[in-house]
């Protein structure tokens, strides 16, 4: 017998009685329907089937070294307590379905509530959905709303805004109905020029979309653009990448902010190499109507105890099918739950830690590679946990020469902006210990010299 | 506190807001080795905040406990016989969760350079292979992260593909079996839908494509087998009617797990197809994601398929962005990696012969309990069926029970219920889907419960209506929750 019975459980007497049960003869039979000329008749051509132990040595060796990296730029490497994957791996969790049933998923629907909650305080924000796929398509789904909201045609993207996240948003509005401007970023502070933005700001501006802290890892003063933009009746948007930073920074909600669009990875999910990680959508109380995405309510059952229901449903695909106010189904609602227990353990102090652990390890890094010739900061304005540095050299030199010493130095920003052509983003998180800081510093040193 | 009560191991527990005290907390940074800054001194007041308002604060037990409590109030397909139709709810392997656990793999950065991730790219690009042969198609992209969002990737392909031929086409053709998404993603990619009715065999006939079909139509959505668990017997037929007016085939590949090396959706005709992951593949659905929806789709497309592309030169991996045809990108870096990985360890754990054997059993389980159970539930369609079937409460009607009424007793019994009121077409349905992975133990035991319960339907009905009645919470006020919405904890609950 195959392996792979091991996920099937029927054995050939099973088969019988049960094709006997339904008056066939043969396996094949149930398959009659299916008009004879489109039948494939060959095995496919695959690899042939792995036992448990064969699969775990294949896959051990496709496995990609780690580094002592410096790498961010939207993802990551934060430190995730063993009770986050331990819980999550409740198969009570992770084997359930989208709560469509609540008698029998009251801890999923309990813990979606808890994360909107989370969520809400988090970006001090009134409602927060059940999650969406990740930050980039959170913000697209912000600039969507925005434009059902407003019926405007334009909307302002600040440059310094996550290039992959800019061109998801690219890919998701409709260009008949809907045009991208964007706001180029001040060279010298590094934040979203206001100048420009003031300018281009007129009755046609459906919304603006600022990320905080930038892509540079600059914090951004949010307070003054939405006023601006409210007194041209649009919608003021801020995403995120870096949620860590939200434990000392002011939330966007308490500066006049109408929806918060960004990625949670940061909140105890693993980079995985890109995915899968959690959107997060929050906004206003007023606006909860247009909202996309699940929402999880309070109610009570037949005999009055406290419950939890999938809610205001009517906004949603499987009820409101093309008028629906997004697509959304499947969700990331396991990751969403990461960042529940996560931000649980944490706590209100452990967040608040975390994020001064980021900055101060950042601000020492800032302080080593200052000191290095042929190095410097380039950006003045307030950082968070990342930063630029201007090289003298080829990046993609320096940064081989530190692969050969183990670390992986930053991130290249000529990819996304050509007028960086050298210019490393810098990432510092409470993972690089203070030797490896330094040991960055020497390698980047040595590179920059030879 | 809450008050105290005998709930048994159906434990009250509060909120996370509720609970714990000033000062605790479940977490314990690295060593402190640089020194603190001051913060005041470096970012200015007015972009600090104050405090975490209204943030936990919990020791580890307490986090344990409370999210352990939480999910005894859970049924998964660990706990048993979980068949919502559509939905493919099958075991989920646990090694596949350990796999992609690996370090290296779940610590790996999306910018490591390609040299290094070289094992993570073959993974990737060997998976696109296996869902391309699997489905017939030319090329795959992996990088959508639901079925939902693999339509909406498709559409957009589809849309770009006739810009590119200089064709503004503006109407999608859509059956009135399609699962609600296919109706949205058609409005999100700016898109008319046009629904087509099926016919009384429960499927779309050619006749009906043709007398829509004409070159305003971008594409028809069609979910084979559909809905109704039935093959669409016409859907080569009808792929060449789309054809010939320039128009696409799209399949919403959700019940994929029926044609596994039965049928390739590429030889039927279908142009694009995506594919859930979390459903024929079997990752799991965790509570309602995360997924992972790869498109397939045939060479026309190609060119129009989202950036980056993995391509191997000799025995390298790279990817490939500069794509001046591309739609773009549906979301940042390559798609949920962490659920690519699990599929493609199940098709390597199962192979050819393997995955044909899930579609036989698959096939095999709904036809026997279609046929076991259609003499005590109606059965609109009384055909074949493939990998689910859809029954109705009409027989249990005079009783005053409906459908609602059936999947809530079935909740006492300890089973979850099937899919009900979908799809629209069929009033009152029970779509049941029991997936290959059930024994015939499991599926006999069942027949046995809904054989009992629609005994009880009409001996003593009352049971059905107030079920369910052994679990944490009894059937929810679904319309107070939503005329008085209140979707997060606020601190004022507590006065």
């Amino acid at each position: 017998m195959q392996d792979f019975i091991r996920y099937i459980p029927h054995t050939e007497e099973d088969v019988q009685k049960m094709l006997e049960a339904i008056g066939l003869k043969r396996v094949e039979d149930l398959f009659q329907v299916i008009p004879k000329e489109y039948r494939f008749s060959k095995p496919l051509n695959l690899p042939e089937p792995l036992s448990e132990p064969d699969l775990i040595h294949h896959l051990q060796g496709l496995q990609v070294p780690m580094m002592n990296s410096f790498l961010g730029a939207g993802a990551y490497y934060h430190f995730i307590p063993a009770v986050v994957s331990n819980l999550i791996s409740r198969s009570e969790f992770y084997t359930a379905y989208t709560p469509y049933q609540p008698e029998i998923s009251q801890g999923t629907l309990q813990a979606i509530f808890e994360y909107q909650t989370l969520m809400c305080q988090l970006t001090g924000m009134e409602v927060s959905n059940a999650s969406l796929y990740d930050g980039a398509s959170s913000l697209a789904e912000a600039v969507l709303m925005a434009h059902r909201m407003t019926r405007r045609k334009k909307v302002l993207l600040s440059q310094a805004l996550h290039p992959e996240y800019r061109r998801v948003i690219q890919t998701y509005i409709d260009p008949d109905q809907q045009e991208i401007v964007l706001i180029p970023y001040q060279k010298g502070e590094g934040r979203t020029d206001e100048k420009v933005l003031f300018d281009l700001l007129k009755e046609d501006v459906s919304a603006v979309v600022i990320q905080s802290p930038n892509f540079f890892g600059v914090i951004e003063d949010l307070r003054p653009i939405g006023e601006k933009v409210h007194d041209f009746g649009g919608l003021m948007i801020v995403g995120f990448s870096e949620a860590v930073a939200y434990g000392i920074l002011q939330p966007p909600g308490m500066m006049g902010v109408d929806i918060v669009a960004g990625e949670g990875q940061s909140l105890g999910i693993p980079m995985s190499y890109g995915g899968p990680y959690l959107g997060i959508f929050t906004t206003q109380e007023r606006f909860v109507r247009n909202m996309p995405g699940r929402l999880v309510g309070e109610t009570v059952d037949l005999e009055g105890r406290t419950g939890f229901v999938l809610t205001l449903a009517t906004r949603e695909q499987h009820i409101r099918r093309e008028r629906a106010t997004s697509n959304i189904c499947t969700n990331e609602g396991l990751c969403a739950l990461m960042a529940t227990v996560f931000l649980s353990c944490l706590g209100k102090e452990g967040l608040r830690e975390l994020a001064m652990m980021n900055l101060s390890k950042a601000e020492y890094a800032k302080k080593v590679a200052s000191q290095i010739h042929g190095c410097k900061l380039n950006f003045t304005a307030p950082t968070f946990n990342e930063f630029v540095l201007q090289i003298e050299r080829e990046p993609e030199e320096v940064l081989e020469k530190l692969r050969k010493e183990k670390i992986l130095g930053g991130f290249p920003l000529a990819k996304f902006y050509p007028e960086l052509r050298r210019h490393l983003l810098v990432t510092v998180t409470e993972m690089n210990r203070k030797e490896e800081i330094d040991r960055w510093a020497e390698a980047l040193e040595k590179a920059l010299k030879s | 506190m809450g008050k105290i009560k005998d709930t048994g191991l159906i434990q009250d527990e509060l909120l996370i807001f509720e609970q714990g005290g000033k000062g605790r907390k479940g977490f314990s940074l690295p060593r402190w080795d640089v020194e603190e800054v001051v913060i005041n001194n470096l970012i200015p007041a007015h972009l600090l905040r104050k405090e975490l308002e209204g943030f936990p604060q919990l020791s580890e037990i307490d986090v344990v406990r409370h999210f352990t409590r939480l999910s005894h109030w859970n049924y998964g397909v660990d706990s048993g016989l979980y068949p919502l139709g559509s939905c493919t709810m099958k075991y989920n392997p646990k090694v596949n969760e350990e796999i992609a656990r690996m370090s290296g793999f779940s610590n790996i950065h999306p910018y490591t350079p390609e040299e290094l991730s070289q094992g993570i790219l073959k993974l990737m690009y060997d998976l696109q292979s296996f869902l391309a042969e699997i489905t017939g198609m030319d090329d795959v992209t992996l990088q959508p992260a639901a079925g939902a969002h693999g339509e909406l990737t498709g559409l957009m392909m589809v849309k770009a593909c006739l810009l590119a031929r200089g064709e503004r086409r503006k109407k999608i053709l859509v059956p009135d079996t399609a699962h609600g998404t296919n109706c949205s993603t058609s409005t999100v990619a700016s898109y008319q839908m046009v629904e087509i009715k099926s016919n009384e065999k429960g499927m779309i006939s050619p006749e009906k494509v043709a007398e829509w079909m004409d070159e305003e139509v971008a594409a028809v959505m069609v979910t084979n087998p559909n809905t109704l668990g039935l093959f669409e017997e016409y859907l080569g037929k009808i792929a060449g009617i789309v054809h010939r007016k320039g128009g696409f085939v799209y399949c919403d590949g959700a019940n994929l797990n029926a044609l596994m090396g039965m049928v390739k959706l590429g030889d039927l005709g279908v142009d694009v197809v995506h594919i859930n992951l979390h459903k024929t593949f079997s990752t799991p659905h965790g509570g309602g994601g995360p997924g992972a929806g790869p498109v397939a789709i045939k060479k026309e497309l190609a060119p129009f398929l989202p950036i980056p592309v993995i391509e191997k030169y000799g025995e390298i991996y790279r990817f490939n962005d500069h794509r001046p045809h591309s739609i773009g990108k549906m979301k940042a870096f390559y798609g949920n990696f962490g659920v690519l990985i699990k599929a493609y360890a199940y098709i390597l754990s199962m192979g050819a012969e393997g995955l044909k054997r899930v579609s036989e059993m698959a096939v095999l389980n709904a036809n026997y309990l279609m046929k076991k159970l259609k003499d005590y539930y109606y059965l609109p369609y009384d055909r074949p069926s493939m990998h689910e079937c859809v029954f109705t409460d009409r027989f249990q009607e005079k009783n005053h029970v409906s459908t609602l009424d059936i999947a809530k007793r079935l909740i006492d019994y300890g089973f979850h219920p099937p899919t009900i009121y979908f799809p629209l077409v069929v009033k009152g349905a029970l779509m049941i889907e029991p997936t290959e992975t059930e024994s015939k133990e499991s599926i006999d035991r069942f027949i046995e419960t809904m054989i009992e319960i629609a005994k009880e339907a009409e001996e003593n009905p009352d049971l059905l209506r107030q079920a369910p009645q052994k679990v944490k919470v009894r059937r929810l006020d679904e319309v107070l929750a939503a005329r008085k919405p209140k979707l997060r904890w606020t601190k004022e609950k507590k006065t």
